[in-house]
């Protein structure tokens, strides 16, 4: 792994009133990563993002930046940039003025601010929009400007705080890709807080789950998806069913469970019998059929079509089962005619292979 | 079958509707048929200012000759000018005080800041009269030389007018987005830089309102400025008030009309310098 450009030790964050926002976090950021912070609203990671910034002290705990302790130094000295979650774009000025002005206010001299924020707009296409005033710009726009008035601070950190949530739709997705261009371009420590999981999934290296202040899970999107640790992080980051289900016994490399609404199941692990646990399944890895499926080892229960959601790409169906269990599934549109090829109301067969449920203890 | 309606004629369109139009106009010969007529008796020829009965540019002449007219107008000019930029200061002060900290007894010393604004002109007047006395002030004060002999009423003027621009300022701050001032540091900037680099300009048109308001409350103050000035002193409005008790002469149509157009000339100004720049979108 590469050097270490970010370590937090056990940072904790109390506000006064008595709430915690952050508790007892640690962990390391490696240089040139492009780390996420991801979690539900009030699970302390905007928090967690200032104190990096410097615009918020930790209550207890270390925050070391480029080998250097930061408690004593204030948001203007220290190595990172943020972009605010409004912007935060000056209105007063120019963007070529907005993006001159970290530079101005620290002594840069003139020809070299000049050439630095020519490059900056070179790098966020705006150089045709130098003079224009914040008003007159979009949110798009605006936040190209907020960016590279942090980039030409040439800072060993970016900090983003939730910087796609006032973007629509289809300008998000574009910011998505120029942010991922522009961090492997500029070769700087990205960290962005965000509570979209589709956001973190396709943009960040390696993401934090945080829940309530703690840090649930660090880990790269794929793994976090497939191997979640816990409920909450295998329900926070996409879709999943959970059911929950109990350890009867052990053979070999294989353990029975009693599952809500499935009965005895067969699945590949190991777990001391009487153990409580969930069974997590990607809606995705479920398929459903008219008919009793054929095949060996396959989990399989028959259930009845509670809803179907036209989805354009995709399906969603959710399939009643016995016990008040219901299963959701997704199916690829793969043909023009026939869309999911079932419909409300109608009986019908799931299954998946064992592989692909998640045992989760906690 | 649906109802054809004509331009105007709908339910949302109150402002074609008679008596409104009635109304609107009846409001607007109110406040504006006097003022009017105080500008068009400036150029009577009239002695007595009552009946019409020719144009002249007369009564501007003999205004600008009548030494004593002149005086009291230079005299509220400059009191209006040092009232206006030390209020528009401490004005500006108070404001950023009561916006950015939390303190003891915070709000009892809003109100008590916001008290001039409420309590009777003549009370005030009296409070510093009485003050001005007492302390020796008022002998002390008037034997200065011109302009300094006017600093008991500039300060009289300061004291009430300083509240009206911390109301308005402080309304201004409200809106402020406190990430500005959190991106300015974070990009290098210390508080003295964010201050006057990002507050400052953002207080501008606060700024401007308040000092406007302050102006034109200073100029035309008539109880305070009665109250706290010697007996030498003497500015327009006390002047045009002592003239006006031996009848109105078209002179003092024309001065007043002078300082009608100062002061508008000055409103234009600054909506103008607060106005953003008008750029068409690409």
């Amino acid at each position: 792994m590469a050097e270490t450009i970010v370590s937090i030790h056990n940072v904790s964050k109390k506000f006064p009133g008595g709430v915690t926002a952050v508790d007892d976090v640690s962990f390391d950021i490696a240089q040139n990563e492009f780390f996420a912070l991801l979690g539900p609203s009030g699970c302390g990671k905007t928090t967690l993002l200032r104190m990096i910034s410097g615009l918020e002290t930790p209550t207890s705990g270390q925050i070391v930046i480029g080998g250097e302790d930061m408690a004593l130094t204030p948001p203007n000295k220290r190595p990172t940039n943020m972009v605010f979650q409004s912007y935060a774009v000056f209105p007063h000025m120019t963007v070529e003025q907005n993006v001159a002005y970290g530079l101005k206010v620290t002594g840069v001299p003139a020809d070299e601010t000049k050439r630095r924020v020519a490059e900056g707009l070179e790098m966020v296409k705006l150089s045709h929009l130098a003079n224009r005033k914040p008003d007159q710009m979009s949110g798009g726009q605006r936040q190209r400007v907020a960016l590279a008035r942090a980039l030409v601070k040439r800072p060993k950190v970016l900090l983003l705080d939730e910087p796609l949530s006032a973007l629509d739709a289809k300008l998000r997705d574009e910011m998505r890709l120029e942010l991922t261009r522009l961090q492997e371009n500029v070769g700087i420590t990205f960290i962005i807080v965000t509570h979209d999981q589709d956001e973190a999934l396709s943009m960040a290296s390696r993401i934090a789950v945080m829940d309530k202040g703690a840090v649930q899970q660090i880990a790269t999107p794929a793994e976090l998806y497939e191997h979640p640790a816990s409920r909450f992080v295998a329900d926070f980051i996409g879709k999943v069913n959970l059911i929950d289900a109990k350890v009867v016994g052990q053979s070999g490399k294989a353990m029975s469970c009693e599952a809500k609404g499935l009965g005895r199941l067969e699945l590949p692990g190991k777990m001391p019998a009487g153990d409580s646990i969930a069974i997590a399944i990607r809606p995705e890895k479920l398929k459903i059929g008219g008919s009793e499926p054929k095949g060996a080892g396959l989990i399989k229960v028959a259930g009845k079509v509670r809803d179907v959601a036209y989805y354009g790409d995709t399906s969603h169906v959710v399939v009643e089962v016995k016990d008040g269990l219901d299963l959701a599934v997704n199916v690829q549109n793969d043909s023009r005619e026939g869309g999911a090829g079932v419909s409300r109301g109608q009986k019908v067969w799931v299954h998946w292979s064992p592989e692909d449920s998640i045992l989760l203890t906690e | 079958m649906w109802a054809r309606l004509k331009p105007g004629q709908g339910p949302l369109d109150y402002g074609n509707r008679l008596w409104l139009k009635t109304l609107f106009a009846a409001i607007f010969i109110m406040l504006y048929v006097p003022i009017v007529t105080l500008i068009a008796f400036s150029f009577n020829t009239d002695k007595r200012g009552v009946v019409w009965r020719g144009f002249t540019f007369q009564n501007y002449v003999k205004a600008w000759n009548n030494d004593a007219l002149i005086e009291a107008l230079t005299n509220s000019i400059v009191i209006a000018l040092f009232a206006t930029v030390l209020s528009t200061i401490i004005g500006a002060l108070v404001a950023l005080l009561l916006w950015r900290f939390r303190f003891p007894l915070k709000t009892a010393y809003e109100g008590f800041m916001a008290l001039p604004i409420v309590i009777p002109e003549i009370c005030m007047g009296v409070a510093l009269l009485l003050f001005f006395a007492n302390t020796g002030m008022m002998e002390t004060v008037v034997s200065w030389i011109w302009p300094f002999n006017l600093a008991n009423i500039i300060i009289a003027h300061v004291a009430f007018c300083f509240p009206f621009v911390t109301v308005v300022v402080r309304s201004r701050l409200v809106g402020f987005n406190r990430q500005l001032e959190e991106a300015s540091k974070d990009l290098g900037a210390s508080e003295w830089q964010t201050f006057w680099n990002v507050i400052v300009p953002f207080m501008k048109p606060g700024l401007i309102a308040g000092a406007l308001l302050a102006f034109t409350l200073s100029l035309d103050d008539f109880v305070i400025t009665f109250f706290t000035s010697g007996p030498e002193t003497v500015t327009f409005p006390v002047k045009v008030y002592s003239l006006v008790r031996r009848g109105v002469s078209p002179e003092i149509n024309a001065a007043s009309t002078v300082l009608i157009v100062i002061t508008v000339v000055a409103t234009v100004l600054a909506m103008k310098l607060q106005a953003p720049a008008k750029q068409g979108k690409g």
